[in-house]
């Protein structure tokens, strides 16, 4: 009787500690994660200005959504970012981290290819909006002292996205490439080795081990800077506004004008909705096509 | 053996120089943009508008410095190009390193607690939890960034540091994965012969498991002190008053204040440098543990 009892009560016990240590959390968790989570999406069907009370909406602000013009030219102008921003990026961060794998582990080089992503974005916006400054900035000097006309950069349609595409990648680059060193550092050697003795050359190495074997790695790299591309905002904010002529008028911008400059909160949060439908799904392709879950080590 | 040795010696030596020329351009354009921020806060705020394609500081001063830590009256200020409204510096790197470092130190905290019943203890509910955790990684601040906003208008605390911490002081949902994947790794035994010894289960998380981990936890506290040091969407929604005004919303506020066509770099850059000092000094400190770090958080 008593050793039977004795473990449940043990038992007991170790479940109420272990409520009481979640607690906090949980509290957390409810109040500012999955309240909020499902309060977005029932304000999503509201029209609420926060002077009268919400009134309910139906589906109205979805079907508004659907034609509304501006919408789809913020979601071509942060397509177009993402399409600007992520390649060249990837592509880079993969160079230097196999440059790094190659030719130096030192840890000097990746804490300075890390460091402009510890900066703040804000920071990081006003450094590159001096540097950039159509007349004054110390770019242009170059580019004028090398013979050429001075560029506008965020002053101009043409040029103000793929300019903030750049910072970012600036901004990006070093960390991602980080992210590829620490994959490639669990790539075992023999595999090189064995490939050498049967005469493959550096290129068929590269495409024939290193990229496969980098694969989930890739993915993961992809799907997080892809998420966080989608959602540019603070460069935006600092640098163009919006501007020159919504230029730059990304999805983030627009949510953020619907929700805190024309305080239209039911259907800031439908965009917003819209926004997170549009994330799951490019993640979920993503997941999917590439197979991430599986490396080909097995 | 590595790869190179299987080639032959003269390529090697051709792209090694190759690689460590490429390796000091990324170097350059790295750092460049840093040094600029040094370079035009200690110059004469007339001079940077003047001498543009200068190298050094041009007309070498700390003015600007002084200038946004309210070391100059409003006239004085206006007269150096700067704007007439207060900027006190000071007083922004006071509130961020308030926001910042209560704002680590709760949700360390509190995430530690939950990671290690969820990494240590059995109770019903558990894995249900903890996988609702796992889910809330996936949605984005856009999301919950309008309820939240509306949550702290509601309870008045717009314009306070509560205001600005509540969203995160509790827990994070990365912050909690990363705790318990950590305390899944450390060793039980220790856990196990306080047990034995009769020790109840606070004492052991107090005792036991927290001073084993604090390489854990003062790594993620770092991480998260940057993170949230360099936040700036959501301080600047809920706390634009002076009184808790944090760098980077004072930064932007700044700028936007500066008159049209002449923005005050001098007074902007010098700001910017004094922003950068804590995640300078952390990265020198800290440069090998954080980078580490960073490698195992993309792991998450």
């Amino acid at each position: 009787m008593t050793t039977h009892r004795q473990p449940r009560l043990a038992a007991r016990r170790e479940a109420l500690y272990a409520w009481a240590f979640v607690a906090p959390s949980l509290i957390g968790f409810l109040v500012f994660f999955a309240v909020p989570s499902v309060r977005g999406l029932l304000m999503s069907f509201t029209d609420w200005d926060l002077l009268r009370p919400a009134k309910f909406v139906g589906v109205a602000n979805y079907v508004r959504l659907f034609g509304d013009a501006d919408f789809r030219h913020a979601l071509k102008v942060t397509a177009y970012y993402v399409l600007m921003n992520i390649p060249i990026q990837t592509m880079l961060a993969l160079g230097l981290a196999v440059m790094m794998d190659k030719f130096s582990k030192s840890t000097v080089i990746r804490g300075i290819l890390v460091l402009p992503w510890l900066l703040p974005n804000i920071v990081v916006a006003l450094i590159w909006l001096w540097l950039l400054d159509p007349t004054m900035g110390f770019l242009n000097q170059i580019i004028m002292g090398l013979g050429f006309q001075r560029q506008p950069f965020l002053g101009s349609i043409d040029q103000a996205m793929p300019t903030i595409a750049a910072i970012n990648i600036w901004r990006h680059a070093g960390y991602t490439a980080i992210l590829i060193y620490a994959g490639l550092q669990t790539i075992p050697k023999e595999l090189y080795e064995a490939a050498a003795i049967d005469g493959a050359n550096e290129r068929q190495m590269f495409f024939g081990i290193t990229i496969p074997l980098l694969r989930p790695v890739l993915v993961f790299v992809l799907v997080t800077t892809i998420i966080g591309s989608f959602q540019i905002f603070d460069t935006i904010a600092i640098t163009t506004k919006g501007g020159p002529v919504d230029a730059t008028r990304v999805v983030y911008w627009y949510i953020y004008e619907y929700a805190f400059v024309r305080f239209k909160m039911g259907y800031a949060t439908t965009i917003s909705v819209a926004l997170f439908a549009i994330l799951i799904t490019i993640t979920f392709i993503q997941m999917r096509y590439f197979n991430a879950n599986s490396s080909d080590l097995d | 053996m590595s790869r190179a040795q299987t080639r032959t010696a003269p390529t090697i030596q051709l792209s090694r120089i190759l690689a460590w020329v490429a390796f000091a351009l990324v170097m350059l354009v790295t750092l460049f943009p840093v040094y600029w921020v040094l370079r035009t806060s200690l110059s004469d705020h007339k001079e940077i508008y003047v001498q543009t394609a200068v190298i050094w500081p041009v007309g070498f001063t700390l003015d600007n410095f002084k200038r946004v830590l309210g070391m100059f009256t409003a006239e004085q200020s206006v007269a150096m190009g700067g704007t007439a409204t207060g900027i006190n510096f000071w007083l922004y790197l006071r509130n961020s390193f308030v926001v910042s470092t209560f704002l680590v130190a709760g949700q360390t905290f509190f995430s530690a607690m939950a990671a290690y019943a969820f990494a240590r203890l059995r109770f019903p509910g558990r894995d249900q939890i903890f996988f609702l955790y796992l889910t809330a990684m996936m949605i984005p601040g856009v999301v919950t960034l309008i309820p939240n906003f509306i949550l702290i208008r509601d309870l008045k605390w717009l314009d306070t540091f509560q205001g600005i911490m509540a969203p995160g002081f509790l827990m994070t949902p990365f912050t909690v994965f990363f705790l318990r994947q950590f305390f899944l790794g450390i060793n039980h035994e220790l856990e196990e012969a306080a047990t034995l010894d009769g020790a109840n289960i606070p004492t052991i998380f107090w005792r036991v498991a927290l001073p084993l981990s604090i390489p854990a936890l003062s790594t993620l506290a770092i991480l998260q002190f940057i993170a949230t040091w360099n936040d700036y969407l959501w301080p600047f929604l809920v706390g634009k008053k002076e009184a808790v005004r944090v760098l980077t919303v004072a930064l932007a506020i700044f700028q936007s204040q500066t008159p049209q066509g002449a923005p005050d770099w001098g007074g902007l850059m010098a700001g910017t440098a004094l922003s950068l000092v804590p995640t300078l000094v952390i990265f020198l400190v800290f440069g090998r543990r954080a980078v580490n770090a960073i490698q195992f958080t993309g792991f998450r």
